[in-house]
């Protein structure tokens, strides 16, 4: 947002003004991008990323990678054995950081145990139940009678999927995964060490890729169906031709060319993660960090959160019965909302069973 | 040795008889009649198990070779495809026979996948169990598993849970030799480290691999010296291509990357080559082992089973006869606990 304000005061192409020298045509409309910016970083951004996918592809280190800070759950809890647990756990980390003012707090939420059981039945279950959890509880602030001014939002924006790269096409577990939950979250597969396909393998295995997701009606970011204008269309399908994106993560830095740059040795040459040449992995994080954030968090606000919403809303026939407290006690939320949910179907406690069966 | 069957070669020595002759005698039979081998290849699909079989052996396996969808694997269960090509180098001729096991850890559940498997490599048992009781023996085909290499991910921290199921259910049964696939994801210490995991993992299970036989100690150095190398390269993390790169002049097969070039045959980028080599001189140690443990173990637990006779009935009696034997030391040992409880009131 503050290159496009910049961008702005420096050229006098605008929309219908001039620069601040010629005054008859301008107003100063355009100056609320300058405090709506100065706002959002005085308030910080929030980021919430899910890591899904097997043990051992790299995905503490990709997340290190992205962020260029060890922001991973394996950095925070170090754990030497690195066992695979029996079940799958949900391991959430939080971290503020900061960069040239803006200040973020980033949560990346790991999935230990995904896939790695001899039987996988089910094991989108609790990842699926972790999703509506969030979006539960952004709804009881929203539907608080006294509600915070920020809700934090602890609503998974979006979740990187890690393809493992066999080279040949997408596993069952793969399918059955990203079919239930690209419906409730923004998914971005990619394809995790990719240093172990060559460039023609890769191609042809995201070929692949992306002919199974079409055939099986797999939408994953950016989705078609919310695509705002021509110009948003134009960008997201050249993104959409490069899905998934082939990555390379590593928190080792090599000196090559006289550089410092993050990268992988290998006795046949050294993997440059940030050279596009060798991995996508630049691509993955503009998409994610530099254009694309704020559209991931508005999908995630705007369509995903509104389809649970009124789904949630719908189920438990709502009676609209207001009890307001006589002795409202601050910070108990139970007195506080409205009793929305005082239903009068008996099952109306199963609701979240079925939820997350129906899946 | 030059004593090839020229009989008026022999030394004069006092006491020389000649049967030290024997071995070339074998060693032409054995050239005669070829060597047969059969090779089973475990491991989940897109590991490199094709691609690798291919550069062990030169040869095409697989030519029309179709690798179904995701939608379709949803649906498959384990098959075996068992696909023999005859090798010949040298006067020397092999038929081998690589057993491939498409559709292994792909379904979402693989609580089953090995059955099929081990069924299959129980048949084999069988067949020759049935060949050798049989009454002409002249051409028993051996068509049983020697050796199965087993394809861990280089993707994951070590041995997966179904990796350690799976070769808990063999390891009685066939020869194992671990191989890390698709080697070239891994860095030289992640290798390093990634092959003592599994060691470790093997050791913790208590999974019994094929073990290499140490030199005989009338072998020269350099022998001695290979294998103790081989030893301790288990479990050989490998590359395969065929696919031939130019790289300084000369053609080698390889892998091509915008960062550099992966090569097959050099030692120090993979051990395929000490995977090659310990197949070639342990192919007999391999038969060998098979014939005289795991094929031995199923004949002697297949013939106690069938001394039983192979009747439903008597079957059934057994169990009952098992039954019984249980409630009887039930019994005893209520018996036991009375008297001790009628000592202890005695006591009193």
């Amino acid at each position: 947002m503050s290159d496009s304000a910049k961008s702005h005061h420096l050229n006098p192409h605008g929309k219908g003004d001039k620069t601040h020298a010629s005054d008859f045509s301008y107003v100063g409309i355009d100056a609320i991008l300058e405090q709506m910016r100065r706002k959002a970083m005085k308030q910080g951004f929030e980021l919430n990323i899910m890591v899904v996918g097997q043990s051992g592809l790299g995905k503490s280190t990709l997340m290190n990678t992205l962020f260029k800070s060890k922001v991973s759950r394996k950095s925070v809890l170090p754990d030497p054995e690195e066992r695979i647990p029996k079940t799958i756990e949900i391991k959430s980390i939080s971290h503020d950081i900061e960069e040239k003012g803006v200040r973020m707090k980033l949560t990346v939420i790991d999935t230990p145990g995904f896939g790695d059981q001899i039987n996988n039945e089910n094991c989108w279950q609790p990842i699926m139940k972790f999703i509506n959890d969030q979006y539960e509880a952004y709804l009881q602030e929203e539907i608080n009678i006294n509600r915070k001014k920020r809700i934090p939002d602890s609503r998974v924006h979006c979740c990187i999927y890690f393809i493992p790269p066999t080279g040949h096409c997408l596993r069952p577990l793969d399918l059955e995964f990203m079919r239930r939950l690209s419906k409730v979250v923004n998914i971005v597969p990619v394809i995790a060490k990719a240093d172990t396909l060559t460039l023609e393998e890769r191609d042809h295995f995201k070929q692949t890729i992306r002919e199974e997701l079409r055939a099986n009606g797999i939408d994953v970011y950016p989705q078609k169906e919310f695509d705002e204008d021509s110009d948003d269309r134009m960008i997201n399908d050249k993104i959409r031709e490069m899905i998934p994106f082939a990555v390379v993560g590593s928190d080792q830095e090599y000196q090559v060319n006289g550089k410092r740059i993050l990268g992988r040795k290998t006795k046949w040459g050294t993997i440059e993660v940030e050279n596009i040449g060798h991995c996508e992995f630049a691509y993955l994080r503009d998409l994610l960090i530099r254009t694309h954030m704020q559209n991931i968090k508005d999908i995630t606000g705007s369509i995903h959160y509104e389809t649970y919403r009124v789904r949630r809303l719908n189920e438990s026939n709502i009676l609209f019965t207001a009890h307001p407290p006589e002795h409202p006690t601050p910070g108990t939320k139970q007195s506080q909302t409205y009793n929305l949910f005082t239903c009068t179907n008996p099952h109306c406690g199963d609701w979240e069973e079925d939820l997350n069966s129906n899946f | 040795m030059s004593q090839s069957g020229e009989k008026g070669k022999f030394p004069d020595a006092a006491g020389y008889v000649g049967f030290a002759n024997l071995p070339n005698q074998v060693h032409r039979k054995s050239v005669k009649k070829g060597f047969e081998f059969t090779l089973m290849v475990v491991g989940e699909s897109g590991l490199g198990k094709s691609t690798l079989i291919n550069s062990l052996f030169l040869t095409d396996l697989y030519p029309e070779r179709y690798i179904p969808g995701a939608a379709e694997k949803i649906e498959r269960t384990v098959q075996i495809e068992a696909s023999t090509v005859e090798i010949e180098e040298r006067g020397v001729k092999l038929r081998l026979t690589v057993v491939d096991t498409p559709g292994y850890g792909d379904a979402i559940n693989s609580q089953d996948c090995f059955k099929t498997i081990i069924q299959y490599i129980d048949n084999q048992f069988e067949r020759y169990l049935h060949d050798e009781s049989g009454l002409n023996r002249r051409h028993i085909v051996d068509n049983r598993v020697h050796c199965c290499f087993y394809f861990i991910s280089p993707f994951g921290h070590g041995l997966k849970p179904l990796d350690v199921e799976f070769m808990k259910a063999i390891h009685s049964k066939v020869n194992i030799v671990p191989v890390i696939a698709k080697a070239d994801t891994l860095t030289l210490k992640e290798r390093d480290r990634l092959k003592r995991r599994i060691l470790d993992e093997i050791a913790e299970h208590g999974i019994r691999i094929y073990q290499l036989p140490d030199a005989d100690s009338d072998e020269d150095e350099e022998f001695k010296e290979q294998t103790r190398v081989l030893k301790a390269s288990i479990p050989f993390a490998v590359i395969g291509s065929n696919q031939l790169i130019e790289v300084k002049g000369k053609k080698i097969r390889g892998r091509l990357y915008p960062w550099g070039v992966v090569e097959v045959e050099n030692p120090e980028h993979n051990d395929f080559l000490k995977l090659r080599t310990m197949l070639v001189t342990h192919m007999q140690d391999l038969q060998e082992v098979t014939q005289d443990l795991h094929y031995e173990n199923f004949r002697s637990e297949r013939l106690k089973r069938a001394g039983r006779a192979v009747d439903e009935d008597v079957l059934d009696k057994d169990q009952i006869l098992l039954q019984k034997e249980a409630e009887l030391r039930r019994m005893q040992e209520m018996i036991a606990q009375m008297q001790a409880q009628m000592k202890m009131k005695s006591d009193e």
